[in-house]
């Protein structure tokens, strides 16, 4: 909604825009993601509610003490949180039009995107090999879904980075282009936020249950 | 070919997952096949493919996918409503030596099969039918925020019905009732392909639901005309609005609760099994979670046609705007407060059930605010009992009844004699038809002429109506009776004869029913046969006096709208344009952006049927194939930027001249 006059200077009422300007595609996209975001964070809010309820339901299997090991977290999840940080610096870059660090920052950003999937995949490995499988028990099928839910919003955010990566390197910091970057950066850091969530509820609670 | 060969082509299938030794499924599959044959000829004998391609399926145009949206829904209702006729009979004849004529097995898959495409295939498609259309021309726009997104909503829903009518000729559909609940519907119980069928349907359709959410949020927050603050916008748009929040808040729930179910089938895990430390009443609750919004998802909108249809034809102004608008926001919240009403019968205690048995009944103040506002909008009224007047008035009725036996339901003492009864049956179906289905036969006949500049047939339309209402009323007001007596649902055969005349009088019912949707049928068809008759043509754009936007502009409405973008200073805008002298402009015109149309969305959502029957089928090569397809169609299109174009301002100055013509020859 503009500012637009509701009456002329004669003093009539105004019922239509006669000098109207394009509106170009786009102008909703921000909220729209960003409402999208909320939704997708209700996916990961029902499986933390499912961890909740399975977290005790051992079922004569492993319990989160006997599996987690926290300095692996540890490194995992500073991969992340230093993969926002760059992410960051590079939409700083982008403010500047500063196209080839943009680019950096990102190419960075991706690195340490998939060092955090590279150190979940052996995890997971490690606990297939010593049998604490998804099928084992309702507790390690909800630690599975949960985590590997979050891995796999991560994979495909690493996905849309290359793309934006060859879209910005061959198109520019287009307008279009910028705010695909924004949007990926909210999708970004909103993982951070899921992570933080799991490392607390999953891992660190998980290992004094 | 060797037996693993065949495995990793097609999976679990074989040839005798065709019904084949089921001759009604043959005689169903004959007749639609040749009727789908008999139409795919007259569409390539009138060469209209090019048109139906080019003008409608890939089209970004809101009020095209609108019309497909109605489209779809109206072709699902009679697959759902023949199933309904199918249980009707077979209840009415299976008494004591009498097995009906349908086996258990088919039984069960069709009521399962009713409630699922009745309310995800004919009542959300109507819902998001009608809002397609109708808000972005109430708010004075030119589109919704994300016409790619819409097609592809459309065709995501679409797909999922697709789904969903396979199952009925290939392999089987689910023998668990409409929600699938688990243990039931785990790899235990239901080791066939049925309930992977219901799980891809509904994930695939909800993913188009949940974007079209986004996308009407977005369109009704960023794209109201200049003028039009929040509390000036039609009640139908406020309606539209709160739906959408729901929905963007509810199938996210519905999506993870799916996704587990498929993990304990696909993968063996234990969300919900009796072994391994699962619990199946998570299920039950998470899946409710989405399932009670869902219910106000779909009578939300209807509550909007109704203000709109009362205020226009009683020529008033809505009484009680504003708690109108505040009724529909406290319905949004407390629609998330009461899931649990639905099972009180888990035993989880005194305190919870009447925590949410409370809630529950204070759902009903709102809703009776409502019913009084349309109440004293008609009191001193210039009521035109037009149809969709007809259908509002049939609605308040009909719908007061259903409301009522829904607090009784949630008396939770009552609730344990009542739960899985007929009687329940019989309170949604009073709630659903009486409230859903009579509000999209009120927005359909309202609306009409907006969308196609004619007006539907008056004497076909009043016997669907009345066959519809008193139809309605026969079929369910002996379910009621018979749940009071005990009768649960979903039962095949009964031993007790005495009740036998109900479930008689009840199918007698359905053929009321029956006979109102053909009636409807041959209104439709009566009326696009006479549409050039005085009778039917409406050239003024405006033929019930309407007052909100979309009748200020031209029937059917032009590709961009409105030519020029309108400024609003008062609520029912179009009533105050009339009322303080507005006149159209006729010169000025200039270019208007556009967005592009593009088959892109119908890619995707064929790539996603693919990968659907991969996964129920087992045919991981055509799953991983689709899903792989599925990423690069959709990178492929973020590389296109030129999604734009600007229809000339000659073609604007020719349409709006057309226009100025038909008005002045109907002056």
């Amino acid at each position: 909604m503009s500012n637009a006059p509701t009456m002329t200077d004669a003093g009539e009422p105004v019922f239509y825009l006669a000098d109207e300007h394009d509106h170009e595609a786009g102008g909703s996209t921000m909220l729209g993601f960003w409402i999208y975001l909320m939704s997708d964070c209700l996916i990961f809010a029902m499986l933390f509610a499912c961890y909740g309820v399975f977290g005790g339901s051992y079922a004569g299997g492993p319990r989160g003490s006997d599996i987690f090991e926290l300095p692996t977290v540890a490194i995992n999840t500073s991969m992340l949180l230093i993969s926002s940080v760059t992410y960051g610096f590079a939409m700083l870059a982008m403010d500047e039009d500063r196209k080839q660090a943009t680019l950096v920052w990102l190419a960075i950003t991706g690195l340490f995107g998939m060092a955090f999937v590279g150190f979940e995949l052996s995890e997971f490995a490690h606990l297939f090999a010593i049998g604490a499988t998804p099928q084992r028990s309702a507790f390690l099928s909800s630690f599975f879904a949960l985590v590997s839910t979050h891995g796999l919003h991560v994979s495909i955010g690493i996905l849309w980075l290359v793309t934006l990566m060859v879209q910005v390197g061959r198109f520019g910091l287009t307008t279009a282009n910028k705010r695909r970057l924004m949007c990926l950066s909210l999708f970004w850091h909103f993982l951070d936020v899921i992570w933080i969530g799991v490392f607390t509820f999953v891992y660190l609670l998980g290992i004094l249950r | 070919m060797s037996a693993d060969l065949l495995k990793i082509l097609f999976g679990r299938f074989t040839l005798d997952a065709l019904p084949l030794h089921e001759p009604i499924l043959v005689g169903t599959f004959v007749g639609v096949a040749i009727g789908g044959i008999a139409l795919l000829g007259a569409l390539t004998y009138f060469k209209v493919w090019g048109y139906l391609w080019h003008e409608w399926f890939t089209s970004v145009d809101h009020k095209r996918i609108g019309v497909m949206y109605m489209v779809l829904g109206l072709v699902m209702l009679l697959r759902g409503f023949s199933d309904a006729l199918m249980m009707r009979a077979q209840q009415s004849m299976a008494f004591g030596a009498n097995q009906g004529f349908l086996p258990a097995h088919h039984y069960d898959q069709v009521f399962t099969a009713h409630g699922v495409i009745m309310i995800f295939f004919v009542a959300m498609p109507f819902v998001t039918g009608l809002m397609n259309f109708v808000v972005p021309l109430q708010i004075g726009a030119r589109d919704v925020s994300f016409p790619f997104l819409n097609n592809f909503s459309f065709w995501m829903t679409a797909m999922g019905a697709a789904i969903v009518m396979m199952s009925l000729f290939v392999g089987e559909f689910a023998r668990t009732g409409w929600l699938a609940m688990a243990p039931l519907s785990g790899l235990d119980y239901s080791p066939d392909v049925g309930v992977d069928y219901y799980i891809w349907a509904l994930q695939v359709a909800g993913i188009g639901t949940l974007l079209s959410g986004i996308n009407l949020v977005c369109t009704i927050v960023k794209m109201r005309a200049p003028g039009m603050a929040f509390m000036k916008m039609p009640v139908f748009t406020w309606t539209a609005l709160c739906t959408n929040i729901l929905i963007v808040a509810a199938f996210p729930v519905l999506t993870a609760v799916l996704a587990l179910l498929a993990l304990d089938r696909y993968a063996g895990t234990h969300f919900f099994t009796n072994t391994g430390g699962g619990n199946y009443m998570m299920y039950t609750n998470m899946i409710w979670i989405w399932g009670h919004p869902e219910v106000y998802i779909l009578i939300l909108p209807a509550f909007g046609v109704f203000s709109e249809v009362t205020s226009t034809f009683c020529d008033k102004r809505l009484f009680g705007y504003t708690s109108m608008v505040y009724a529909t926001l406290v319905i949004t919240i407390l629609s998330y407060l009461v899931w649990l009403h639905h099972f009180f019968t888990m035993g989880s205690g005194a305190s919870v059930n009447s925590f949410f048995g409370i809630t529950t009944m204070i759902i009903s103040i709102p809703t009776g605010a409502k019913i009084f506002n349309w109440l004293f909008t008609m009191y001193h009224g210039k009521i035109r009992f037009e149809l969709p007047m007809m259908w509002t008035v049939a609605f308040m009725l009909t719908f007061t009844i259903g409301g009522m036996t829904g607090v009784m339901l949630a008396i939770p003492p009552a609730d344990f004699v009542l739960h899985n009864s007929l009687f329940l049956v019989a309170h949604f179906h009073n709630v659903i038809i009486g409230g859903v289905l009579f509000g999209m036969f009120a927005g359909i006949n309202y609306w009409w002429p907006k969308a196609f500049g004619f007006k539907l047939d008056d004497f076909w339309g009043k016997v669907s109506f009345w066959f519809w209402v008193s139809g309605f009323w026969v079929a369910f007001t002996p379910l009621y009776i018979l749940g009071l007596m005990g009768v649960t649902r979903r039962l095949r055969h009964f031993d007790d004869p005495s009740l036998q005349i109900w479930f008689l009088i009840a199918a007698f019912g359905a053929l009321l029913v029956a006979v109102g949707i053909g009636a409807f049928l041959m209104q439709i068809y009566v009326s696009i046969r006479d549409r050039d008759t005085d009778r039917l043509r409406d050239d003024s754009g405006d033929p019930w006096g309407g007052r909100t936007l979309e009748w200020a502009t031209s029937s059917p409405p032009p590709a961009y709208n409105f030519a020029f973008t309108p400024v609003i200073h008062d609520l029912d805008a179009y009533s105050d344009m009339k009322s303080r002298g507005y006149r159209r402009p006729v010169e000025g015109f200039r270019a208007i952006l556009m967005p592009r149309n593009t088959p892109t969305g119908l890619y995707l959502a064929a790539l996603s049927f693919t990968g659907a029957v991969g996964m129920i089928w087992y045919v991981w090569w055509l799953a991983g194939a689709s899903l792989f397809g599925i990423f690069a169609v959709a990178i492929h299109h973020t590389f296109n930027y030129n999604r734009e174009y600007h229809i000339p301002a000659e073609e604007v100055v020719a349409t709006e001249r057309r226009r100025t013509t038909l008005l002045a020859a109907g002056a």
